[in-house]
């Protein structure tokens, strides 16, 4: 089972590190607010997305279907997956049949999950990550620790040091904008070499049959643009009715994630270009297994990461710590509603806050998702100890008598008890902190005896 | 009107004077306090912790007790959110009717929604620089402000409340976030739920407050644990300690 409090220790342990990854994603969440706040009608939108989206998800096989009819009718190829190996084998097969070797490829979730990346380097294709912060993280030999800020974990020396290493770069030289350019002349011999692009998509629009990617940095439209086929990885849950909801999704999107009014680009793919391929592989992956349950609304998550920027625990603890693809409130939710032996302690890794919930574009109510997920986690064999130590208490408080009784017998034995006992091994609470002292008298102790005197 | 007072286990052991002047305060605004027998835990820290059943027990009780009041009122804002954002759910088989939502709250919610702020007359004075903290099941869930991530006009009852104390000057933080209690959160986490915690007395502390307050005295109490500890000068007090009632 993965811990996140040990690997959010390691984290906090550094902490002019920990302080400055909070602060950065604390300005994104400010960013967020100013942009949001833009828009008179924002929190009716919010309610509006979720409402699109759940109507959406509870039709989910409909609008599916519809997408795949449409898409087909323009010329798009609709493979359907049900797993991350079914996906990966899927886009291995379009590439092989292309000949393609050199495959650029734009930011996707999806393609992370899958591993889809590690699945083509060992069969011998170059796989280039062209999001500039999925190329930092890529050439590190590292994972995203944020949805839309992949590398945010990582300080621009950081950067430096693995650009000087990889693309040879100044030693030492950690100007952003030298970093940048040095990446883009890389990317671009990328861009001009790749057989294939493959891209994530944000919104499938079903009654057009067409798809929209969302990027800052065109990365996604120069790959499309240059290679001949295009294989484009989305879930099952990217499907809305159509390009009439559209508007509702990017008005949001853009604003929850980076606080800007809209991404760079926001490109409609419809048809494939002449001679080209379009190639959409719809995946499954556990995901139709979270409609039956109590957590389908995390299926009409957009992937803004907001959730990610507002909470504190993730802030201080960092992408990393959640030892999933999607770390953060959304993460912890899909992670555990998938595999609950393995994220167990992800449903603790919060404290109920529910910031989440209110910057969350899909209205999803996080904190209630994590809340109910509890009831599963708490069964986890890791948890035993604190399982009994709460039902032990529970009984106690109970029984209201006995456990003034034991309170009674606390308050009086209090000043004899010596600090190293008090604050012993076992008091993980006062390692760091004080112990409340108890009253020398219970307020029902005292109105009892205002009773008495009337 | 009768009124039930609320008592949460902890502040009937730990911080009694809290509901003490809360009693106070509910009688000095006209109000016929009891303070019903029997009460014990709302049962958050199982809840919160998927223990339902024995949740589902608490629950019962509560609902039991309390039963047969005009309103129900608690210095806690968390345990007031359970049985308001909890209840209903756990308790939808046994009592479909309902746990009668809004007849339960927080003192500073009740003397800004029922009894209302221009009623409020409080004589003595609290010439103190005062950081304002949000608990979280008191802001997002009680919805007793409005918390930073909505884009709604700006309120908070409490501040109304503890604005008709003369002298008061009250200052919101940099960030109304969670102060890492979280009840078991705070020990299971602990690295991350104490730098939560001191990020929050630095927020406060670089305001040059005097004192901290809140309407739920858990919170105030994680941070003054930390406090004490590193021997910070700062104050936390519950908002009760601040209207006091002696007289209104």
């Amino acid at each position: 089972m993965k811990n996140h409090a040990a690997e959010a220790e390691k984290f906090v342990a550094d902490s002019a590190r920990a302080h400055w990854h909070d602060e950065a994603l604390w300005y994104v969440r400010r960013k967020r607010d100013v942009a949001a706040s833009q828009l008179p009608e924002w929190e009716e939108l919010r309610e509006v997305a979720g409402k699109i989206k759940k109507n959406t998800v509870e039709n989910l096989a409909y609008y599916l279907e519809l997408f795949e009819r449409e898409a087909q009718n323009n010329g798009i190829e609709i493979y359907w997956a049900m797993d991350a190996r079914e996906c990966n084998e899927t886009v291995e097969k379009i590439l092989r049949e292309e000949g393609a070797r050199r495959i650029v490829k734009s930011k996707s979730m999806l393609s992370e999950e899958c591993g889809l990346n590690d699945y083509l380097q060992e069969r011998g294709y170059e796989i280039v990550d062209t999001d500039l912060g999925e190329r930092i993280v890529q050439l590190h030999g590292d994972r995203p620790s944020h949805i839309v800020l992949p590398a945010i974990h990582l300080k621009k020396e950081d950067v430096s040091e693995i650009f000087h290493e990889h693309m040879a770069t100044r030693k030492g030289e950690s100007d952003p904008e030298y970093l940048t350019k040095e990446a883009r002349k890389s990317l671009r011999r990328s861009f001009l070499e790749a057989d294939a692009a493959i891209t994530g998509v944000n919104f499938a629009l079903a009654r057009e049959g067409a798809f929209v990617v969302c990027t800052n940095e065109g990365n996604a439209d120069l790959g499309t643009a240059m290679a001949g086929v295009h294989i484009a990885c989305m879930g099952i849950e990217k499907v809305i009715p159509s390009a009439r909801e559209l508007g509702v999704f990017t008005r949001l999107l853009a604003r929850s994630a980076t606080g800007q009014a809209v991404t760079t680009y926001t490109s409609h793919f419809r048809r494939p270009k002449a001679g080209g391929r379009l190639c959409v592989v719809i995946v499954d992956n556990g995901r139709s297994g979270l409609l039956s349950s109590g957590e389908s609304e995390a299926l009409s998550c957009m992937r803004c990461g907001a959730c990610m920027n507002s909470c504190p625990v993730y802030r201080r603890s960092g992408g990393h710590s959640y030892g999933s693809t999607i770390p953060g409130p959304i993460g912890s939710v899909l992670s555990a509603a998938g595999n609950m032996d393995e994220f167990a302690s992800l449903p603790f890794a919060c404290t109920l806050c529910a910031s989440c919930d209110n910057v969350c574009p899909s209205s999803i109510a996080l904190h209630d998702l994590l809340y109910g997920l509890r009831e599963d986690a708490i069964k986890s064999e890791a948890y035993r100890g604190k399982r009994t130590l709460l039902k032990a208490a529970a009984w106690l408080l109970l029984h209201p008598s006995l456990y003034a009784f034991v309170m009674n017998l606390y308050r009086r034995l209090y000043p004899f008890i010596p600090r190293r006992i008090l604050y012993g091994r076992w008091n993980v609470w006062g390692r760091e902190r004080e112990l409340p002292e108890p009253a020398r008298r219970s307020f029902a102790q005292i109105y009892e005896e205002m009773s008495d005197g009337k | 009107m009768r009124v039930a007072l609320f008592v949460p286990c902890y502040i009937n052991d730990f911080y009694p004077e809290i509901a003490l002047n809360t009693m106070k305060i509910l009688r000095a605004v006209g109000m016929e306090v009891e303070y019903p027998k029997g009460q014990s835990c709302c049962g958050q820290p199982f809840l919160n912790n998927g223990l339902v059943e024995e949740g589902r027990r608490f629950a019962t009780r509560f609902v039991d007790i309390f039963a047969g009041y005009d309103y129900v009122v608690s210095p806690g804002s968390s345990c007031v959110s359970t049985v308001r954002h909890r209840y209903p759910t756990l308790l939808k088989e046994t009592h479909p009717s309902g746990v009668e939502e809004g007849r339960v709250m927080e003192l500073c919610e009740f003397l800004h929604d029922v009894v209302g702020v221009e009623n409020l007359h409080f004589r003595h004075s609290f010439p103190h620089r005062v950081g304002l903290h949000n608990s979280c099941h008191g802001l997002r869930e009680l919805r007793l402000g409005r918390a930073s991530e909505l884009i709604l006009p700006h309120y908070s009852k409490i501040r109304a409340v503890l604005e008709r104390v003369e002298g008061i000057e009250l200052v919101d933080p940099e960030r109304d976030e969670c102060c890492g209690f979280g009840g078991t959160f705070s020990t299971g986490e602990e690295a991350v739920s104490v730098m939560m915690g001191r990020d929050r007395i630095d927020d406060h502390e670089s305001h040059g407050v005097d004192f901290v307050t809140g309407v739920d005295i858990s919170c105030l109490m994680h941070m003054d644990a930390l406090a004490r500890r590193e021997g910070r000068e700062i104050g936390f007090i519950h908002v009760s300690e601040i209207l006091r009632g002696d007289e209104v």
